[in-house]
């Protein structure tokens, strides 16, 4: 039951295992168990970052492109939810059609970008990805009068999603159980969904010829498969994903703007995440997002903690400081690409085999 | 084209006509016509340079030519992309190992099997739920004799490992159009029997086309039933092995005059 739910591809290592349930458990009961807007929030983009990551990984990691395009379709899920949101008010259908509108752009642009760049080599599909992305930025801010510009758009979302819908008064839990619980669920139940449809996707017939254009192009052309059509068909596939990924975060932040959607500070993250967590394993979206999110977030806090013991040493007070946060997030993962280069997983994964392989 | 059967039947399987390549000038291949029948082995041999692997790129696809058509039982498919001609079932092994490295040896060969099946792009069905293509790709792990490294990853089979895997791939995909180049090439004395047990294997079908290219004089005599020489890029020679490997134009041509004290071991 969970072997074919998971498409037969097991986590294959038990710290793995061990780390995905303890994060799932935390996550099903943070709401009840922690409450507030923080710990929900963190868990959100985990669950996020995981769509976006895993279907950036589908074109990495299992076919081998490399695109920088990735975060516009998450932007044009997240504009395309938000516009429709602030213009036609907040109503399912609004959600429904910039969300479908968001996907359909996402699909043609896809498609486009595919057949244009494809039959090139690796690095010019890259630039022209690239390209294409900014070029969305750049219009983006240029049609400020739809798109809020710089500084986004705020609009309202469905009652039954916002705080003010109470479900459960605070005084039975000691937390409100209101609509923002309702669409902290809603989220990783669909964030949940998308990542096993991933796991089938690569784990399909169709995923194995993905991962054969990965390892030998040439041959897998020799072997009759069409490498162009399926580039493109993944790309379409991930650019999909992203832009659901893209509605769920405007859904929850209530906002959309260049730089938590467009900017390439986030198209960096996820670069981050997918190497941190492990090309070419889904598992290593879910882990490498766990590990991003949860730096991010608390890295700040847990300095500042230190700081203050530290305060009189000269040199050591001034590198160890707050402010130098992302300082330590890069030395983290200058140190993590450097030791684990197949990722976390992936260096659990062949931990794994070897002590099986020892036992035999 | 003519539609009546009895009329198609008589197209040859492979036809090439005046095909030509050449790169800045030089011309790899130039103006050959040949036709490969069904049912025959033909060895193309040739010194080194000689043009037979761009010959068989041609063919294949993995090469465009600069001039000339190629045809597959009469329907010209120089235009195709290489998948396409696959499809067709003109299938190729290649003379520098080509295999999906990081892949295990069963999915190499599973792949090849699942490329020709009709599922080959479902995307939301399991690939392990397909069970008619794992037990075919095993048969053909096995016919290689490769059963003990079925999950062990590609690369990290040895030399003589991997040719029959290569060979073992091109089986899977069950062609009507076979195409060898040097399947031997590079591997020890006792495995070259497996190899060409596996060619003979096909040969004895009976109703496939094979194209081989290949030095060793021992294997072509065992196995050809029709040797085209070429040289820079031309046919000099076409015909029947024993004809072919005394005249003395493929004396100079193919062996060369330095090599002459070896074709004499070699008989």
């Amino acid at each position: 039951m969970i072997s074919s739910l998971l498409s037969e591809d097991l986590p294959r290592s038990r710290i793995v295992a061990f780390t995905l349930i303890l994060l799932l458990m935390a996550m099903l009961a943070a709401p009840v168990a922690i409450g507030g807007l923080t710990i929900m929030s963190v868990f959100v983009k985990i669950a996020i970052f995981v769509v976006l990551v895993g279907s950036f990984d589908l074109l990495l990691g299992y076919t081998g492109m490399i695109s920088f395009a990735h975060t516009m379709y998450f932007g044009i899920g997240a504009y395309g939810t938000g516009i429709a949101l602030k213009s036609m008010g907040a109503s399912w259908e609004a959600i429904a059609i910039g969300f479908l509108a968001g996907a359909f752009l996402s699909f043609v642009i896809a498609v486009a970008v595919g057949l244009f760049s494809m039959r090139t080599k690796t690095i010019f599909f890259a630039m022209i990805t690239l390209a294409v992305a900014n070029a969305f930025a750049v219009l983006v801010n240029q049609f400020y009068t739809i798109t809020g510009g710089h500084d986004g758009l705020i609009f309202q979302i469905p009652r039954v999603l916002k705080p003010a819908f109470v479900i459960i008064p605070r005084d039975v839990f000691g937390v409100p159980i209101n609509g923002t619980t309702l669409s902290y669920y809603a989220i990783l139940l669909i964030c949940g969904l998308l990542f096993l449809l991933m796991l089938r996707i690569v784990n399909s017939p169709f995923g194995r010829v993905l991962q054969a254009i990965r390892e030998n192009e040439l041959r897998a052309e020799a072997l009759g498969f069409n490498v162009l059509r399926h580039r493109v068909v993944v790309s379409c596939i991930a650019a999909v994903l992203a832009c659901v990924a893209g509605a769920l975060n405007a859904l929850w932040l209530r906002f959309v703007g260049p730089e938590v959607t467009l900017d390439l500070q986030v198209m960096l993250d996820v670069l981050l995440i997918v190497v941190i967590g492990g090309m070419g394993t889904l598992y290593g979206a879910i882990i490498g997002a766990g590990v991003f999110v949860f730096a991010e977030t608390y890295l700040q806090g847990a300095i500042a903690y230190i700081a203050p013991m530290i305060a009189e040493v000269p040199v050591v007070s001034v590198v160890i400081h707050p402010d130098r946060w992302v300082f330590w997030l890069g030395i983290l993962f200058v140190v993590s690409v450097y030791y684990f280069p197949e990722g976390i997983v992936g260096r659990l994964r062949n931990r794994a085999a070897e002590l099986a392989n020892i036992k035999k | 084209m003519d539609s009546a059967p009895n009329i198609a039947d008589h197209y040859p399987v492979i036809e090439t006509k005046g095909l030509s390549v050449s790169f800045g000038g030089h011309l790899a291949v130039s103006d050959v016509s040949c036709c490969f029948e069904e049912g025959t082995l033909t060895a193309i041999v040739g010194p080194n340079g000689a043009g037979k692997t761009t010959y068989f790129n041609l063919i294949s696809g993995q090469l465009k030519s600069t001039s000339g058509q190629v045809f597959l039982n009469g329907e010209e498919i120089t235009q195709y992309p290489v998948a396409r001609r696959a499809q067709c079932g003109i299938g190729r092994a290649f003379q520098l190992t080509n295999l999906f490295p990081e892949l295990s040896v069963q999915e190499n060969i599973r792949l090849a099997v699942q490329s020709m099946a009709k599922t080959r792009d479902s995307f939301l069905t399991l690939w392990s739920s397909h069970k008619d293509l794992i037990v075919k790709a095993d048969h053909f792990l096995e016919l290689a004799g490769l059963e003990q490294y079925a999950k062990a990853n590609a690369s990290t089979l040895s030399h003589g490992n991997q040719r029959k895997l290569e060979v073992a791939i091109l089986m899977a995909l069950e062609p009507r159009v076979y195409m060898f180049d040097e399947p031997t090439a590079g591997m020890s004395v006792d495995e070259v029997p497996i190899v060409l047990d596996l060619i003979k294997r096909v040969k004895s079908e009976g109703n496939k086309t094979i194209l081989l290219v290949e030095h060793k004089l021992d294997v072509i005599r065992s196995l050809a039933d029709r040797i085209v020489v070429l040289n820079n890029g031309e046919v000099v020679a076409d015909g029947d092995p024993t004809t072919v490997m005394a005249s003395d134009i493929v004396r100079e041509a193919y062996l060369g005059r330095a090599r002459q004290d070896r074709v004499g071991t070699a008989k």
